[in-house]
Parts: structure tokens; C-alpha cells; sequence
């Protein structure tokens, strides 16, 4: 970590000569320099090996120290564990330098208890049209009702994480900031927000919090120098691969379960964990790196006239690829973003690009950002010829890949199964194709390794009580994580009822997983089954529909305490199912619109009605 | 397996099938619950078994059948569904419903059968009832197209002499409607009728809650063409007509093709001719024999229960003599007839009254649009300004029929538009070619049949043409298994299948049908089936004499032996 002008309180002169001394000090330097300043500071002495929180205690006892708060509180609202996971980085941060902190998803967060907070730290992504994580809406509602409580005295910074080839970009983490500013609290880090990599932003946005809590103490610098080496610490106390540090994974079984004649193609792919000691739950995700499309990449170098051997940079250290293995692995190449318009139209002045990012566009913009990829741009704005070296780095790094895990770590012990519609269609007269999707389906077999980490998702669990019902909604690839939750009831000989919604095209050809229902129907395993395949009948029928045929004993499992889950497509089937809910609600608990819609707030509040959508 | 000598089969313990009867309650059983399950396109066996006496059963595309596993999906289960029509005849707008539900709910094809019925293929079980509503609708019936009752009564089809297939036609009908079930469970099922409370009353005054042991088939032939081969059949009647009247009918009995591979007691027979009846009696003896049958009929073992067992097992004579105890009167001795021919002649005929007749060879019986054969769409056109009918031949076979001189023209201009075909261009030897189905969809197939006959025939054709009998007819057939759809043991060449692409070589059937052929290769590929052949017919070519034919010839050079009755088919 490089101390910046923009993360410390020091002058360029200064940061340069920290910057040359710091990287050639050994951790007990660093140590020593850290009492040394302290004491020079006239507020302890410290000697010989003491570690960096108890210096940073020591600071807080000083006299001069700032009057705040030791305790903090870290909130975040997550979809798929991004934010949670960087939450909980922070809290182990914050909690080694010494500070109380209580860390809890907004969810689970008591909003009566937001007018004692003095020091608040929220991390929250953003989804679909600029909305809240499912389990963030209850406290977003809450802080931008009539209810929210004056906040002179808090304290606060945001973190949102965000993908700026989404028009709302961290919208829900834009919202927070400004509304707890509006009530009066005091932003002491600005937002900082996030593209899809954003590890060193994040790193960055957690050093300033820390540094800014630690001078408003009066602590020394030592704060960002002792997060580095802690930081170090915490992540290997956790797990060898992760999210930065991928596992290889090999590729057991790579196989179509769609039908001859099907529409679709939806791939299970198997991998193996064996030497990895990764470990998860069912509703945990998979994360996996994919590849570029070589034809698209040689496209590409194509038509900006590039060499495919020249070096260009692709990462921060001044490590360098060539032009091609670049696109192929480092880059991301099939989505435009705003903020890369901007750049490109900086650095190659076209005015057309300058119009159309242009206020008075937007529209055009936006259509043209959802409709074309790098490809595009270098045709409609004819680029060819741009420096390779100077418009590479522009690019995003490309961004891993989410999929609901299939299976049971119990059923299938140091395995881990997925389930992926492959993504192909046309545009422009061009086919596209969903990167990693399509490498999948194409150009990864049984053997082949995989870059991979597991991504918890601590919103999409089977209720902690065996004995809880759960109805399972999930058409199409949706129905993935059930196959994970029902393997691992039927492991562990769980006697809770369960009932499933599926649904897809055609029966015959797009029941995935077909056989492994029937025999868990058959076992028992699973009590209930309805499916809805739309193409096959006149009148398309989705799985809402069934869920509204059979509305009685929907409600009567619902009054039973059953835990409901959702998976699979946000835009569509997500509000579908959730109005066929507030429907059944009404329709057979006799609720207002306004009483169902509490119903499911407090589903969601105490976990049961849990949503994993994309 | 069975006992050959079984006299009185009825002390044996039933089949299964005869318990799963027993407990349908007049062939309900669950259907209905079990075709309303959304996870599973199948039924179980038992339904399966009942549901072939509403006209179906089902199947799987067994090309699929490994790859869908690994896929982790069901077998790709589908229901074939049969449409019965007596004597092959339908009207256009029933020839337009059976276009409309193939491609609505099958796979858009039709199979023309050879007992003159349609089968569609590819019916999902959610699709069933709605199929069935559109038949049932036209007034056609799917109702004991399959099962242990009698099947479609099967008639020649006679263009040329249409008032006496008027008559004949006649009391084909009525033998179809009086051997019909009377259970109330089609309506209930397919068709929302009320349903039948008290289940205890009489249901089924000739079949009684049993049904018969194995299925059933009638069938008129009209002399000279034997085209349904009326010696196939458990209960045939032969035309007998004077001065353009039909007098009445010779009977014969104890018919069938059915068999299993290496089960000597079991075996395909001829029926044999048992005397004469008039018209008015064919009701009354059909039944009294459908009642003897039910009776004395074996139900412990279902390969030995049709009804050529159990007249070869009691004796024909003690058949003649339990049928006039039944009747109360006795047959006539048998009239003399000549049959010439089993096959069918293509092209068009003048009846009588000036009605025209189109004859149309139809590969295997397989009504489809190929790219560049549109079959399906030029008979489809046809129904639509057609006034006359369709029949159905027992060879797979069409007739356009009772066409007007003025719609002639129209009609020969839809056959020369879609190129349809009198079959003059083939061989004669495919002309008087029939398959069975067999795979991918029929569960009993062992080897290809309908998708691998018309292959073998494009390779026997040279051998034909170097011999010059390109024009000469021979008779030849194909099954994937030995139960014998397209009535290969009375061919005067045969393959049954064995394995895959393995096939039994049978010889010597009669060019008329009334000869079983015999065993000549076993179990050979293609080039050993060539190889067999190709000296044969170069002999035959050579040596012949006038008029004879294939079937005789091999009989006579010695290649095998004559077979003059089921019960030395094996020997």
C-alpha cells in the first residue's frame, strides 16, 4: 500500500520520501519507527517488539487525543457477499487498531438503535435499476422515511460497490451518503465507489476511515502502516485462495443437460476442490475468471491495426503481456462503460465520441452502450490505429463471474457444481456471445482448470432449524441452488417439508436436473413439485401462475413458518414471484396490499423469504 | 415357457396383465391421476397396459435413451396413438383432422398401418386428451386400436368392384361397432363423460370384465386380392360373390404372425377355412367365436394366448363343434374362391358409376413432407376438394377413391404439382415392400425396420435389374421383431430382426398369402443378406417357369422346404 497525497496528510515532497524509505524497512523497522514517532510525540514510550494495536491503544490514551468514540459500527447490505466480505475486512481492521466494533448487515441492524451511533461505516452494492440489496431495503426505507432521527453526531463513509456499465451506478450507496448527510452527519472519508474490481479501491477507501479515525484520536500515520502487515496477517488466517488469489480448478464433467432440440443450452459443470481446502454451504456462489473469445480478440487487434506481440501493461506493478494475451485474459472487452467512452474520447479527441457523451445524448448513449462492445466502438468511431499501449490500460479488468452453486459439499465431497445457461445472440449482425458462459460450452472440457474462488452469500441459507418447510422458487438456472439444498437435506436425513417451483421452455427437452428430482419426490426428500413450462401450451404459463393455482396450501406453509427462496432472473420473474406472493397473501389471509407487503418486510427480516437474483 | 399340449389353460394362474385387468374396473384403473402428473411424461407399466385399450401406448425414442441419461433427463417418453377406422375408409375431413393433430400434438407424420389404421407418434401425456377429443370429434375412435379386444376389422378395399366393397364394407362396419367395448371409461377418461357410479352393473355382455386373453383381429378379403391376408387373421371371411352379389362369406380361423425368437411353441399360422356362412350370420358367429376364445383362451401365459394356440391345441374340429353348440346351427361346406395376389395395383382405376380410384404407393406407409417429396402437403390439398373418400390399404398403401370425372382433372393435377407417386418408376419388388415401425419409437423392436428397408432395397434392386426382373412383383417384408406387424412369415421374402442390424432371412411364402415362408439364414448383416440373395434370384431368373413365382421357385430348387402349417415353421 503507497502512500498517496489523497490518503495521508502529507505533501508530495513528504509522500515521495516515505514512499522510497518505507518498502526497504523490515516489519521490526516498522515497529520501532512506529513507538520512536509515538514517543517523540511525548505520549508513551515503547519498547522493544510491541505490536502495532497496542501502540495504537497506547496513542488513544493520550491527553491530546480527539474525543472519539472507540466504538464503531459497520453495516452493509449485500447480494452476493462482496460487500459483506469487505465489511468484515474492515471490522478486523478496525478491531486490531483497537476499536469496539459491531459489525451486522443492515438487515439484522435495529434502525432504533442508529441515533446512539457516533462512528458508521456502510458497505452496499447497487442492483438492477439503481436498487438495494434485497436485505438493505427495510433500513433504506427506513432512513429515507419521516422516521429517520436527526445525526449531528455521526460520524460516517460510504463504500458502494457499483458496475459503471449500469446506468444507476452505486446508486444505493450515492443514496445513503447523501441522506445521512442530510441528517446532519458528517462524511470524515468521501464515498469512495467501486467498478466490478474493486479490491484496491475498496483497500484505499479503508485506509483513509482508518487513518481518519485514528488522526481525529491523534493517533500517528502508524495506523496505515500497521494495517499493511495486519492486513497481510488476517488473510492468510482465512483461506490460501480467494477472490485475488484464485484456485485452479479441474474440470471434472462439463455436460449439456438440455435436450436434442432444445432452444437452449444450459451446461453442468463439475470441478474439483481437491488441495484447495476451500470450504462452502449450499446458497454460496462460485466465482470464476473467464477468458475472452479468441476470434473476438483477433477481431479486435484486427481492426485497431494492432501487433498481437507488442508488450502493453496489465497490472499495477508494471508487469506486461502481449497485446493478445492481454485481451484475452486481462481485459474486459465485450462491455462499454461510460466512464471508458470518456477516456477514449479524451485520449483520441474523436468528436463524434465527444458528442455523443455530450449532454442532451444521454438516450443515444445509452443505447449504445447496451448495444455494442469494444468491437463496435472501433468500427462506428473508426479507431483504427489508436496505441495499443495507451488505450489498453483504459480497459476494465475483466471481471469474475457469479454463478448459485448446485451441489452439496456433503453430497459431493470436494467437488463443486454449477449450472450455466450458455449465452449466445445477435446484434448488429454480429453474434455475441456471454464470455464465460460460451467458453464453457465451447472451449473448456472434462481436465481443463478453471480460475475459481467461493463467494459466501450469507443471504441465501436453509433456515437453521431442520424442521422449517422451505418452498423453493427457481425456474430455469434459478433451480441450481436447490439442487444444493436438497442434496444436503437429504445428507443430513433433514425432515423439514420442501416444495419446489420450476420452469422453463419445453418439458422434454429443459427440465434440468429431471431425474434427480423425481427421485428426491420419490424418497421424499422433496414433498412437492410443480413445474410450468411456458412454450408448451397456448397460453404461457411461468412458475408464478402455479404458485397462484395452488395459493391455499402456499399461504398454509407460509403460516407453518416456511422460509421461502428465490433464485434466478431479477428483471422479470423476481417481481413476478413477488407480486404472486403479496397476491396469496391477500387472496388467502385476507391482507390489505399494504398488510401483505409487511407480511413479506418482516419474511425477509427474520431470513424467510430469502432472494438470490441476478 | 408354455406347454404346448396346455388343454386347459383356464387351471393355470393368470398373467399379471390378467390382474391388472382384473382391478381396472372396466380399463380405468388411474389413468386419469397418473396423466395428470406434470414431473414425469410416463406412466407406470400397469396404466400402460390399460391404456392400450384406449388406443395408445407409450413408447420412448430409444436413439435418445443413453444420451438423455447422462443429460440427467427421462427417457424421452411419448405416446403413439392409434386410430381405428373399420376397412381403412375415412372421409377427407377426417384425413384433414389426422394432418392437423400429427402436427399439433405429433411429430408430423402419419403412419398408415397395416391394418388400415393411422398411428401418430410423439404424443406428450398432457396432449393425450386433447388429441383424443379432436378423433372423437370426426368420428373416428381410438377405443381397442390396441389391446386384448378385438382390433380394426380390416376389408379389401377393392376399387374396381365398388358395389360388392360397398356390400363387404357393410358388414365390416357392423363387425367393428359389435365388437366394440362398452365400458364407459373412454368417455370418463378422454372425452369428460359423466362418469359411471355404480361400476358393478354388467359392462361388457361379450368380453366380459377380463376382456379376451390377447388381442383380436377380423379381416374380409374380397378374391382374388387377398391384400389383408385373410390367413393372418384369427377370424377371416372370404368374399363369395355370384353375379356381382355377395352371397356370403368362407370362414377361416386360428390365423397369426406372432412369435418369439427361439420359443419353438410359439410360431406364426395360417387360419384355416372352416365352411361358409351368409351375411346375415357373420354378427352372430363373430361373436360366438370372440365368446369361445374368451372362454378357452390361454391367460397364464400371454405368448401362447392367442387364438391360433387354442384351436391347434383343442383341434379345429372341437372349435366347429363348440361354435354350432354356441350358434345353434352349423356352417356350410366352404365355396370355392381363388386368391391371385396379396399386394396392392397402383394407379388410377374406372369403378362403377364412373367414380374413379387412385391408387398411390406410399413408402412403409409413412405419410411425411420430405424436402423434396411433399407428400403430407399434396394429400393434404387433395382432402381439400376431394367429394369422394380415402381408403386405406392393408399394405400401407392409399386409394383415392370414388373420385368424379370432374375432379379428376383436379386431382391428377395435385398428384403431378407434389409429384405424388403410382410407384411405376420403382422396382416391383419395392413395390410390394412393407416394414414394420420398429425403431427409434417401438419398445419390442430389436433391429431397424421402417428406416432401414428402403436402404436394403436400393442394394437388392441391381442384383433385379442385372436379371432383368426389375418388373417382375415379389412380395417382401421386413419387421424389427418377430411379433410380426407387417406380416413378414407370409412373405416370399422376409427379414425379421434379431439385433442390431442382424436379421433372420426367411423364404418361400406365397405370392397370395396363403403359405408361412421358412427359415433360410440366421441372424446375418447386410452384405451375408446380399451375398444369400443374389444366387437366388440369378436362378430364379434363368430357371423359373412361366408365371411362377419367387415363393414357389425356392420351394421347388430346393433352398427350403414347403411349410403348410405354423406348427412345422420351425421344424
Amino acid at each position: 500500500m503507497e502512500l498517496q497525497v489523497t490518503n495521508s496528510p502529507f505533501t508530495q515532497e513528504q509522500v515521495e520520501l516515505l514512499n522510497r524509505l518505507l518498502p526497504q524497512l523490515g516489519e521490526y523497522q516498522k515497529i520501532w519507527l512506529s513507538g520512536y514517532l509515538t514517543a517523540a510525540q511525548g505520549t508513551a514510550v515503547i519498547s522493544g517488539l510491541a505490536s502495532a494495536p497496542e501502540a495504537a491503544q497506547i496513542t488513544s490514551a493520550a491527553p491530546q487525543a480527539a474525543p472519539v468514540s472507540k466504538e464503531v459500527t459497520v453495516l452493509f447490505g449485500s447480494q452476493t457477499g462482496n460487500s459483506h466480505g469487505l465489511a468484515k475486512k474492515l471490522s478486523k481492521k478496525l478491531e486490531e487498531q483497537g476499536f469496539q466494533v459491531s459489525l451486522s448487515s443492515m438487515g439484522d441492524f435495529k434502525s432504533n438503535n442508529l441515533k446512539k451511533v457516533e462512528n458508521l461505516f456502510i458497505v452496499v452494492s447497487t442492483h438492477g435499476e439503481g436498487e438495494p440489496p434485497d436485505s438493505a431495503i427495510p433500513f433504506h426505507e427506513f432512513l429515507h422515511s419521516k422516521r429517520a432521527p436527526q445525526l449531528q453526531n455521526l460520524r460516517y463513509s460510504v463504500l458502494a460497490l457499483g458496475d459503471t456499465s449500469y446506468e444507476f451506478f452505486c446508486q444505493t450507496g450515492k443514496d445513503f451518503d447523501q441522506r445521512l448527510e442530510e441528517l446532519g452527519g458528517t462524511p470524515v472519508v468521501p464515498r469512495v465507489d467501486c467498478d466490478v474490481d474493486f479490491d484496491e479501491p475498496a483497500a484505499e477507501w479503508m485506509n483513509q476511515v482508518l487513518n481518519a479515525l485514528n488522526l481525529a484520536e491523534g493517533a500517528s500515520s502508524s495506523a496505515g502502516l500497521a494495517t499493511g502487515t495486519t492486513g497481510a496477517a488476517t488473510s492468510n488466517a482465512e483461506s490460501q485462495y480467494s477472490r485475488s488469489n484464485p484456485f485452479r480448478a479441474e474440470i471434472l464433467e462439463n455436460l449439456n443437460l438440455n435436450g436434442r432440440g432444445s432452444d437452449r443450452e444450459t451446461r453442468h459443470i463439475e470441478l474439483s476442490l481437491e488441495g484447495s481446502d476451500l470450504q462452502y454451504e449450499p446458497g454460496d456462489s462460485l466465482g470464476i475468471y473467464p477468458e475472452n473469445h479468441p476470434r473476438l480478440v483477433d477481431e479486435l487487434i484486427e481492426a485497431f491495426g494492432w501487433n498481437a506481440g507488442e508488450l502493453v501493461p496489465v497490472g499495477k506493478n508494471g508487469e506486461q503481456q502481449t497485446v493478445r494475451e492481454a485481451l484475452l485474459r486481462y481485459y474486459e472487452i465485450t462491455v462499454l462503460t461510460k466512464p471508458l467512452l470518456t477516456q477514449i474520447a479524451e485520449l483520441t479527441g474523436h468528436t463524434g465520441l465527444k458528442e455523443l457523451l455530450n449532454a442532451g445524448h444521454e438516450e443515444a448513449l445509452r443505447s449504445y452502450i447496451n448495444e455494442s462492445d469494444l468491437l463496435d466502438l472501433v468500427q462506428d468511431y473508426q479507431l483504427k490505429g489508436v496505441s495499443a499501449d495507451k488505450l489498453i490500460p483504459l480497459f476494465r479488468k475483466i471481471p469474475a463471474r457469479l454463478y448459485s452453486i448446485a451441489s452439496s459439499p456433503n453430497a459431493y465431497p470436494g467437488e463443486v457444481h454449477i449450472t450455466v445457461r450458455t449465452v449466445r445472440y445477435e446484434t448488429k449482425g454480429r453474434n455475441r456471445y456471454g464470455v464465460c458462459s460460451v467458453q464453457l460450452a465451447e472451449r473448456l472440457q472434462s481436465g481443463d482448470e478453471l480460475p475459481i474462488y467461493i463467494q459466501h452469500n450469507d443471504n441465501f441459507k436453509l433456515p437453521e432449524n431442520p424442521e422449517t418447510p422451505i418452498i423453493m422458487i427457481g425456474p430455469g438456472t434459478g433451480v441450481a441452488p436447490f439442487r444444493a439444498f436438497l442434496g444436503e437435506r437429504e445428507e443430513s436425513g433433514v425432515e423439514g417439508k420442501s416444495w419446489l417451483f420450476y420452469g422453463d421452455q419445453h418439458f422434454s427437452t429443459d427440465f434440468l436436473y429431471q431425474l434427480e428430482w423425481q427421485k428426491w419426490l420419490k424418497d421424499g426428500v422433496l414433498t412437492r413439485m410443480d413445474v410450468a413450462f411456458s412454450r408448451d401450451t397456448d397460453k404461457k404459463v411461468y412458475v408464478q401462475h402455479r404458485m397462484l393455482e395452488k395459493s391455499k396450501e402456499l399461504y398454509a406453509w407460509l403460516q407453518e413458518g416456511a422460509a421461502v427462496y428465490v433464485c434466478g432472473d431479477e428483471k422479470k420473474m423476481a417481481h413476478d414471484v413477488h407480486n404472486a406472493l403479496l397476491t396469496i397473501l391477500e387472496q388467502e389471509g385476507g391482507l390489505s396490499p399494504e398488510a401483505a407487503a409487511e407480511y413479506l418486510t418482516s419474511l425477509q427480516q427474520q431470513k424467510r423469504y430469502q432472494r438470490d437474483v441476478y | 415357457m408354455s406347454d404346448n399340449n396346455l388343454l386347459s389353460p383356464n387351471s393355470a394362474p393368470y398373467s399379471d396383465v390378467e390382474d391388472i385387468k382384473i382391478r381396472s374396473n372396466y380399463l380405468r384403473g388411474t389413468l386419469e391421476e397418473v396423466l395428470e402428473d406434470r414431473i414425469t411424461a410416463s406412466i407406470p407399466e400397469d396404466e400402460n397396459r390399460l391404456m392400450k385399450f384406449h388406443g395408445s401406448y407409450m413408447q420412448d425414442d430409444r436413439d435418445l435413451r443413453n444420451e438423455r441419461k447422462k443429460q440427467k433427463l427421462e427417457p424421452a417418453y411419448q405416446f403413439m396413438l392409434r386410430v381405428r377406422a373399420p376397412g381403412g375408409v375415412v372421409t377427407p375431413d377426417q384425413w384433414l383432422m389426422m394432418d392437423r393433430i400429427s402436427h399439433s400434438y405429433g411429430n408430423g407424420t402419419i403412419r398408415l398401418t397395416t391394418r388400415q389404421s393411422f398411428q401418430i407418434y410423439n404424443v406428450l401425456k398432457w396432449n393425450m386428451k386433447k388429441t383424443i377429443q379432436e378423433v372423437h370429434n370426426s368420428l373416428l375412435t381410438t377405443l381397442a386400436a390396441c389391446g386384448d379386444v378385438n382390433r380394426n376389422v380390416m376389408c379389401n378395399p377393392n376399387p374396381d368392384q365398388s358395389e360388392i366393397h360397398a356390400q363387404v364394407y357393410e358388414w365390416a362396419c357392423k363387425l367393428s361397432s359389435h365388437l366394440e367395448p362398452q365400458t364407459k371409461a373412454y368417455h370418463e377418461i378422454w372425452l369428460d363423460g359423466e362418469k359411471v357410479l355404480d361400476s358393478k352393473e354388467e359392462q361388457e355382455p361379450i368380453y366380459g370384465h377380463l376382456y379376451l386373453p390377447r388381442k383380436f383381429k377380423i379381416g374380409i378379403a374380397v378374391p382374388p386380392s387377398n391384400d389383408v391376408d385373410v390367413f393372418s387373421q384369427d377370424l377371416g371371411f372370404i368374399a363369395i360373390v355370384e353375379q356381382g352379389k355377395l352371397i356370403g362369406f368362407n370362414v377361416s380361423v386360428g390365423g397369426g404372425m406372432g412369435m418369439t425368437h427361439g420359443d419353438p411353441n410359439t410360431y406364426p399360422q395360417v387360419a384355416k377355412v372352416i365352411g361358409f356362412c351368409t351375411p346375415e350370420q357373420v354378427i352372430d358367429l363373430a361373436e360366438k367365436t370372440v365368446t369361445i376364445q374368451r372362454d378357452y383362451g390361454d391367460r397364464a401365459v400371454r405368448k401362447h394366448a392367442r387364438f391360433k394356440y387354442t384351436i391347434d391345441d383343442r383341434g379345429v374340429e372341437w372349435f366347429v363343434e363348440e361354435l354350432k353348440n354356441r350358434l345353434g346351427w352349423g356352417l356350410e361346406e366352404a365355396r370355392p374362391y381363388h386368391f391371385e395376389r396379396n399386394g396392392d395395383r397402383y394407379g388410377w382405376v374406372k369403378g362403377n358409376k364412373g367414380k374413379w380410384h387412385f391408387t398411390l404407393f406410399i413408402q412403409n406407409g409413412r405419410i411425411k413432407d420430405e424436402e423434396d417429396y411433399q407428400l403430407m402437403t399434396g394429400l393434404r390439398e387433395i382432402a381439400k376438394i376431394h367429394t369422394g373418400d380415402f381408403r386405406l390399404t392393408a399394405n400401407q398403401n392409399l386409394i383415392i377413391s370414388d373420385v368424379t370425372t370432374q375432379k379428376k382433372k383436379q386431382i391428377e393435377a395435385l398428384v403431378a404439382q407434389y409429384g405424388l407417386t403410382n410407384g411405376k418408376h420403382y422396382s416391383a419388388l419395392r413395390r410390394n415392400s412393407m416394414a414394420c415401425v420398429s425403431l427409434p419409437t417401438c419398445g419390442l423392436a430389436m433391429a431397424e425396420s421402417e428406416r432401414y428397408l428402403p436402404s436394403l432395397l436400393d442394394k437388392i434392386e441391381p442384383i433385379l435389374e442385372t436379371n432383368g426382373l426389375r418388373d417382375d412383383d415379389i412380395v417382401i417384408r421386413m419387421t424389427g421383431c418377430p411379433n410380426g406387424c407387417a406380416r413378414p412369415a407370409l412373405a416370399e421374402i422376409s427379414f425379421i430382426g434379431k439385433g442390431p442390424g442382424k436379421y433372420n432371412l426367411y423364404l418361400g411364402g406365397s405370392f397370395s398369402g396363403n403359405r408361412l415362408n421358412k427359415l433360410y439364414k440366421e441372424n446375418i448383416g447386410e452384405t451375408e443378406i446380399l451375398d444369400s440373395l443374389t444366387p437366388i434370384i440369378k436362378q430364379y431368373a434363368i430357371e423359373r417357369n412361366d408365371g411362377e413365382h419367387f415363393g414357389d421357385f425356392v420351394i421347388r430348387a430346393g433352398y427350403v422346404p414347403e411349410v403348410t402349417s405354423g406348427q412345422y415353421f420351425h421344424v
